[in-house]
């Protein structure tokens, strides 16, 4: 994590994310998309990272990102996914909610891109499943929930997964008709609302969502109604948590409070070592240039569901030097790294692992 | 360089009173003017109850209201005034004229909307709460360094903003943009220099000798011409014979800049024989002119002495006429002697006042003392104008940080720049170096508080940049408490992730009243949208009992009209939130007894039922319906009601007959719902006529077997 890079924007940053690389492709991400919120005009503004000759006329160093085009935006942009139909084409797509019952608009919180296939969710509870070639809602579920829902992932083709604010996971079934869900998983009691929802890539039961009180929560929906783990994480709300997508030991999450973390649960420490061996071994991991490094003997193993204490542990980095205000939104794709803030910046890093 | 700005962009620095959003009508102004703002100049009064007025106000003039005829009508805001032509009418003229239809936004703090500038705030909000956090332990050399990096850092910023308008400007298509952003240019620049002045002066409080080395580089970093006219003349093919050779020359000279000066009279006497054993000489004058470098030990007298005798030898030479034959050699060798006559001749050279001391001071004063410097700097202002002109607002500025006199430094930026940024970032600087202790304004707190507050509000009059305001509130002991509770609730709620940002802020801070606020906003907006959950959950959120209850009442108003709960989610999980109030522990308890009926567990559910009424959680309004729901239990083949639990319902329901014939009496309308209502009394006298019959049987039985 030497390398971080920040540049300053001139508008607050909503949501971050890379441009998909086509699969199997060496060359690193290099282009992205960024949305605003708060400002008189918003807008979606794609980036490009790297020499350009003429374009870096302001001074542009190795690894500084230019603006390529924006687009101005209604509204403020709440969630963004990007949608490759070709190879070539990337958009990014977004959807200003339908109307509430009194025909006033509400906002859309989340959105997710399973090509065709768009699913949004808003603030007056509703899902709506678009598709691609299609310019109506293939189908809505109105009054899915009672709150507000913040966040939808794809958990397997037909189903969908929404976290809301009191604190519930709700898995939806396209495939079966009627407004209620096909599962709903909660938090205990308190009610926490929950703000930002994550699927495992490979494990596709394993999902991380992260709340109000910026605890990350490790679900398993296979089995349960219970969060399998809560880890203790940031003191505000957590915005957004994503697994890293072909190196899923890693988890990044990002939160209110100015932080970013990334959660690394692939240090597993074999069975037969010594404690002595484990304490060589934690100290050259240590010797991390970051600061606020955390060590947690949690119940995680690298599928993130493991029970045994004693066995794995999760190191945790705070990847941005000093915090001020909200990190609103991160994507990770391969060895780079993109985050947003209230502060107007957008903070890139292309040598995660290095 | 500095120049007053005018219209809109001057400040009107408010009251405190009025400061942090009271909309309060103060007085209806004369035709078409609105103006007389005073300065927070004014208000730093050393006696402390008396205001001058430092310059006279500007007029700005309103579009479109003819300002002989009409009269205006304004009100303050946070950080802008509302402006629009009042409808007065005198009395002899009835002729009606139209009017200037629009009400006018005047804006105190333009620069607050300026794209480039915004990254300055931004960024130069991450080092003011990084300064907060330095601890106040930390003495000595320590934290002297720690602030001068903040100094720098904060200059560093000024100066990247000023590139990127620098480059905005030259790229700007339209002649009058491309002028506004160099003069922001300018102004930034005018910025960075008054700064780097304070930051050698009152931070790094430089002693004799080493304050002159900083002030040298000071010099060279603002006088950049430098840079392209070394790459222009060196550059060339033939430097030698470049028109600009002796200028780029003496400016190395006048900047003390000896090794490159040298450079250029070896480059000389290789194209030109006949001087060449005269620039050795002067070379060599050059090379063994003492100076002291940072890493040298030797004494200020040390210094003085072999300067003495350096200056001596200067001296002779002139005298000698060593040079006489070349006019371009002698007067670099005057410059040398810090001849006051040669350096004025310079004057096109030296650009600005403040050079021309800095080489005065190189080649006269070396080891100046900080205490001396505004006697020279006087001098050197009045030498260089000459007369011919008076003084601009930037040489005032310069002039009162050479004179150590930081008031009226920060006074005179506060008059003369276009925006609060500087001074309340200055000002905080400096009173963390523990400069401004002793300095009350005669209301509201310090110096530092009322211009951080000043500032704080221009950005939270902002659509955006109001997140960056709390943190300047913050650190506002006094005052800044209050402002941050008036202003917030100020902030429109576009989105719920938006209010729970606000939210976030206020929790943190313990602002209940506040969050209590705006999490009411919120429910009402849900109920208005017909989202009861949502404006549930707020009011739980807010621990509104009142506003629970209210809409704890539209859902059973709902379940009275449909048969069926909506918001099941919500409501099955309320948890320890239901005691919040008696109608929402009411709706949580009702719905578990249709949970418990619809499982079948009826016993459960009938005691329930009965303990929902005798316990009066139920509203009284209520309770002909949970009677009736009471029915179907009544029914059952098996007996669940106890004989004393039917004489508890009978008495509920007798309780209400008797309230109702009360009412009838005096309405006495509405039969056919009488109708209804009588016929279920019947019914349900009936249905637990018999229950009793069958329970008292039952215990009975039970008793004797």
């Amino acid at each position: 994590m030497e390398e971080i890079f920040a540049k300053f924007v001139s508008q607050k940053i909503s949501k971050t994310r890379w441009r998909p690389v086509p699969p199997g492709s060496l060359q690193p991400a290099e282009t992205f998309v960024t949305g605003s919120w708060d400002n008189e005009e918003n807008s979606v503004s794609l980036w490009c990272i790297g020499d350009f000759g003429n374009l870096s006329s302001d001074g542009g160093f190795e690894g500084d990102h230019q603006l390529l085009c924006d687009i101005k935006h209604h509204g403020d942009v709440m969630d963004l996914q990007t949608l490759s139909v070709s190879q070539e084409w990337v958009g990014a797509h977004y959807h200003i909610g339908p109307g509430s019952p009194s025909y006033r608009s509400a906002p859309c919180t989340g959105i997710v891109c399973n090509s065709p296939e768009i699913v949004t969710v808003g603030e007056d509870g509703r899902i709506n499943l678009f598709r691609v070639d299609y310019k109506e809602a293939v189908r809505t579920i109105d009054n899915a929930d009672s709150s507000t829902l913040h966040a939808v992932t794809f958990l397997r083709t037909p189903e969908i997964l929404t976290v809301n604010s009191i604190g519930q996971l709700k898995i939806w079934d396209f495939r079966q008709q009627g407004n209620e869900p096909s599962q709903i998983l909660s938090l205990t009691g308190d009610r926490v609302p929950l703000h930002c929802v994550d699927r495992h890539p490979n494990q596709q039961h394993v999902v991380a969502t992260g709340g109000q009180d910026g605890m990350l929560s490790i679900w398993d929906v296979r089995q349960g109604s219970m969060p399998v783990s809560l880890l203790k994480a940031h003191e505000a709300e957590m915005w957004e948590v994503h697994f890293h997508p072909s190196n899923p030991d890693h988890l990044f999450t990002c939160s209110e409070d100015g932080s970013l973390w990334h959660w690394d649960a692939s240090t597993e420490v074999p069975e037969k070592s010594s404690l002595f061996h484990q304490g060589g071994r934690n100290s050259t991991l240590l010797a991390h240039p970051s600061s606020n490094q955390l060590n947690v003997n949690q119940s995680l193993i690298s599928s993130w569901l493991s029970t045994d204490p004693a066995k794995d542990r999760i190191e945790i980095t705070s990847l941005l030097p000093n915090r001020t205000l909200s990190v609103n939104s991160l994507d990770v794709l391969g060895s780079c790294l993109l985050c947003g803030t209230d502060a107007e910046a957008i903070y890139v890093t292309r040598q995660l692992f290095s | 360089m500095l120049s007053k700005p005018e219209g809109p962009d001057r400040q009107f620095p408010s009251q405190p009173g009025s400061g942090a959003g009271s909309f309060v009508r103060r007085e209806i102004w004369g035709p078409g003017v609105c103006g007389g703002p005073r300065t927070p100049g004014a208000c730093v009064d050393q006696t402390g109850n008396m205001e001058e007025l430092d310059g006279e106000p500007t007029l700005t003039l309103i579009p479109g209201v003819n300002s002989k005829k009409r009269q205006m009508c304004f009100d303050w805001g946070p950080g802008e005034m509302l402006v629009c032509e009042t409808l007065f009418k005198k009395k002899e003229k009835e002729e009606k004229m139209l009017g200037c239809p629009f009400i006018y936004i005047v804006r105190k703090d333009i620069d607050v909307y300026s794209r480039i500038l915004r990254k300055l705030f931004n960024e130069s909000h991450g080092i003011f709460v990084g300064l907060q956090r330095i601890e106040e332990e930390s003495t000595g050399k320590s934290r002297k360094a720690q602030l001068v990096r903040v100094s720098k850092n904060y200059r560093s910023v000024i100066r990247a903003c000023m590139e990127e308008m620098h480059q905005v400007a030259i790229a700007a298509q339209d002649p009058v943009s491309g002028r506004q952003y160099s003069s922001q240019v300018s102004i930034l620049s005018a910025m960075e220099l008054i700064w780097n002045l304070c930051e050698i002066l009152f931070i790094e409080v430089a002693p004799a000798g080493p304050l002159l080395l900083h002030l040298l580089d000071w010099v060279r970093l603002h006088v950049c011409e430098m840079d392209a006219l070394s790459a222009d003349v060196l550059g060339s093919e033939n430097p030698n014979k470049h028109e600009n050779f002796w200028n780029l020359a003496t400016l190395f000279v006048l900047q003390g800049r000896l090794d490159e000066a040298r450079q250029m009279l070896s480059k000389e006497a290789d194209a030109n024989p006949a001087s060449a054993s005269m620039c050795r000489v002067l070379g060599d004058l050059m090379r063994t002119m003492p100076i002291l470098s940072p890493g040298n030990t030797q004494t200020l007298t040390e210094l003085e002495l072999k300067w003495q005798h350096w200056h001596e030898e200067c001296e002779r030479h002139l005298q000698d006429g060593t040079f006489a034959s070349n006019p371009h050699l002698e007067s670099l060798c005057k410059i040398m002697l810090g001849d006051d006559s040669a350096l004025l001749e310079q004057k096109e050279l030296l650009s600005n006042w403040y050079h021309f001391l800095v080489t005065r001071l190189l080649y006269s004063h070396p080891t100046v003392k900080p205490i001396e410097l505004h006697f020279y700097a006087q001098s050197s202002l009045d030498l260089f104008l000459g007369g011919d002109s008076s003084p601009e607002p930037l040489d005032n500025i310069l002039m009162a940080a050479f004179e150590f006199d930081i008031h009226q430094v920060i006074k005179e930026c506060s008059i003369a720049l276009s925006n609060w940024w500087f001074v309340a970032h200055l000002t905080d600087l400096l009173d963390h170096c523990k400069l401004l202790h002793s300095h009350n304004l005669y209301f509201g707190s310090n110096m530092r508080e009322f211009l951080l507050l000043e500032y704080a509000s221009g950005l939270f009059a902002h659509h955006s940049l109001w997140q960056l305001g709390v943190d300047y509130f913050d650190h506002c002991p006094e005052l800044g408490r209050v402002y941050l509770e008036l202003h917030i609730e100020r902030i429109p709620l576009n989105t719920e992730q938006k209010a729970l940002k606000i939210l976030r802020i206020c929790e943190r801070r313990q602002m209940t009243e506040q969050v209590r606020s705006i999490c009411k906003i919120l429910a009402m907006k849900a109920v208005c949208n017909n989202r009861l959950g949502s404006a549930l959950s707020w009011s739980i959120r807010a621990k509104d009992a009142a506003f629970a209850t209210l809409v704890s009442d539209r859902f059973l108003k709902d379940y009275c009209e449909r048969g069926s709960f909506s918001d099941l989610d919500l409501i099955d999980n309320l948890g320890a939130a239901m005691m919040l109030s008696d109608r929402l522990t009411f709706l949580g308890k009702y719905r578990e007894f249709h949970r418990l009926y619809g499982e079948k567990r009826f016993a459960d559910a009938a005691s329930l039922l009965l303990s929902l009424m005798t316990s009066q959680i139920a509203p009284r309004s209520f309770w002909m319906t949970l009677l009736t729901d009471a029915l179907p239990l009544l029914e059952q083949k098996q007996v669940i009601f106890s004989a004393e639990q039917t004489y508890e319902l009978m008495q509920c329901l007798e309780d209400l007959t008797i309230g109702r014939t009360e009412s009838r009496d005096l309405e006495g309308q509405r039969l056919q719902d009488d109708d209804i209502e009588t016929t279920k009394v019947e019914m349900l006298r009936l249905a637990l006529a018999r229950n009793l019959a069958r329970a008292i049987v039952k215990e009975g039985t039970l008793e004797g077997s």
